[in-house]
């Protein structure tokens, strides 16, 4: 099978998903843990939800029973300088 | 780290967080507006094309500038407007994380409207992240907002409004639209729009998908094959089109990351894209003080966006005292008027359904949780 990528900033294969899913994940946040998907600069925006449909499809579940990644701050790129600037203290 | 405080603040400054903004603020509330793009209206300014329906919803005015008219109606309403400005992140006591010209802040608002909109769905395939293949909004912002053309030769796959918008715009910039592929045995979009591209002499192929794309560093080829009723590609069919961009207009779905952040519960409607939060006939969440009105809620279009935001926007008024119940009651059933107008018709009965079925999850997880409590 010719390789699709799914994850384009981290560079995962559906393959490499599936393989996840088959060791064990369940939800996003598990195969996001084995595989780094979700987890470059667009935090999961574009292919997100190619992850949870192959989470439903390859664990037998229904798209309602697959929630997107758990949503954690910070949801857009900021840089740790702003965080941690002069007056942030 | 800065703080700032208001009655209200909105995120996002398209179609929805604008009505949301003018109706507050008309009220007499204190409203700021945050965007992360450096020009307001959402996708409004993208939409060259005159709207539908009736003369209510400005049916036969072009988006941009149904844009332009509401984006003067909420600067004359005094809300101030932050763009360029990120919303990071939102507490469960709904202050939000905010980055604005390089600097740090926490705001602290009586009530928060998210207006965030949707994103584009995308689709995998051998070669779809060569350079070339992207989403049709994408190209529609290439095209109608920066004036740079993608591409000479563009495959469009997806026959919603969208793939059938986006594929005339194009045509209308200078290039050619090689073909319109649509894996359903039926064109999803208004006639109208399909028949001006019919016109032109574009071939749109129903029941078909892509199956590949090739190319040395960019797209060159699109290998397309007709698909059998589960949407899977049929051996032998496959032919080869030569094209420089692929554009997906394959759905989108509900931007919903600060909601699920802020604890709020969702429901799964598929009809608008997904998990979508439910909310009450005031546009208010099971997060109390947190509202949420547009493509947010469930992707629908323009017009409706506005109209959940002028409802958000009146309910939230209203919560603070800025509105008596009757001013109240009156501007929310003119607004529910035209809604019920949005979403009746033929195109409109589905999207009806969805609502409703939203408003239900919402009242029953409000009656489960009275008989608990």
């Amino acid at each position: 099978m010719e390789d699709i990528i799914i994850c384009r900033c981290q560079e995962v294969t559906e393959q490499e998903i599936i393989d996840a899913v088959h060791e064990g994940a369940t939800t996003v946040d598990g195969v996001k843990r084995r595989t780094r998907a979700c987890m470059g600069l667009c935090q999961g925006k574009t292919c997100g939800r190619l992850v949870e449909r192959i989470v439903a499809r390859e664990s037998g579940r229904s798209a309602a029973e697959v929630t997107p990644q758990h949503s954690r701050m910070p949801v857009r790129p900021v840089k740790i300088g702003t965080f941690g600037g002069d007056g942030d203290a | 780290m800065r703080e700032i405080t208001t009655d209200i603040a909105v995120i996002g400054a398209g179609s929805a967080g604008l009505s949301a903004a003018y109706q507050a603020a008309s009220a007499g509330a204190d409203v700021l507006v945050i965007d992360e793009n450096h020009l307001p209206g959402g996708q409004l300014f993208k939409q060259i094309h005159k709207f539908f329906g009736s003369r209510a919803h400005q049916a036969g005015t072009r988006g941009f500038q149904i844009g332009q008219e509401l984006l003067e109606r909420v600067q004359k309403s005094g809300a101030r407007v932050w763009l360029d400005t990120l919303v990071y992140g939102i507490e469960r006591d709904c202050s939000l994380g905010v980055i604005h010209d390089g600097a740090h802040y926490v705001v602290r608002a009586k009530k928060v409207i998210v207006a965030t909109g949707a994103k584009e769905n995308y689709m995998a395939f051998p070669g779809s992240t060569l350079p070339g293949v992207m989403g049709a909004g994408a190209a529609q912002t290439m095209v109608n907002v920066n004036r740079v053309l993608p591409g000479k030769r563009v495959v469009m796959l997806g026959s919603g409004n969208v793939g059938l918008i986006v594929s005339y715009q194009l045509m209308q910039a200078g290039a050619d639209v090689v073909a319109l592929v649509e894996a359903a045995p039926e064109i999803g979009g208004y006639a109208v729009h399909a028949g001006k591209l019919r016109r032109a002499g574009v071939p749109i192929l129903v029941g078909h998908t892509i199956t590949r794309v090739t190319g040395d560093g960019q797209v060159e080829r699109v290998e397309i094959a007709q698909v059998d009723k589960q949407f899977n590609p049929i051996p032998g069919t496959e032919r080869v089109l030569e094209a420089d961009t692929v554009c997906l207009a394959v759905g989108l779905n509900p931007m919903t990351e600060l909601v699920w952040m802020a604890g709020c519960k969702f429901c799964f409607i598929p009809a608008f894209g997904g998990h979508v939060p439910m909310h009450d006939g005031n546009m208010e969440t099971t997060v109390p003080g947190l509202y949420v009105a547009g493509d947010v809620t469930g992707v629908e279009e323009a017009s409706s966006a506005m109209e959940e935001g002028n409802l958000a926007g009146v309910c939230a008024a209203h919560a603070l005292g800025l509105l008596t119940d009757e001013q109240a009651a009156d501007k929310k059933a003119e607004i529910n008027a035209r809604l019920d107008a949005l979403r009746a018709g033929l195109f409109g009965e589905r999207r009806r359904t969805a609502k409703q079925q939203q408003l239900d999850a919402m009242q029953a997880e409000q009656g489960g949780n009275d008989h608990v409590g």
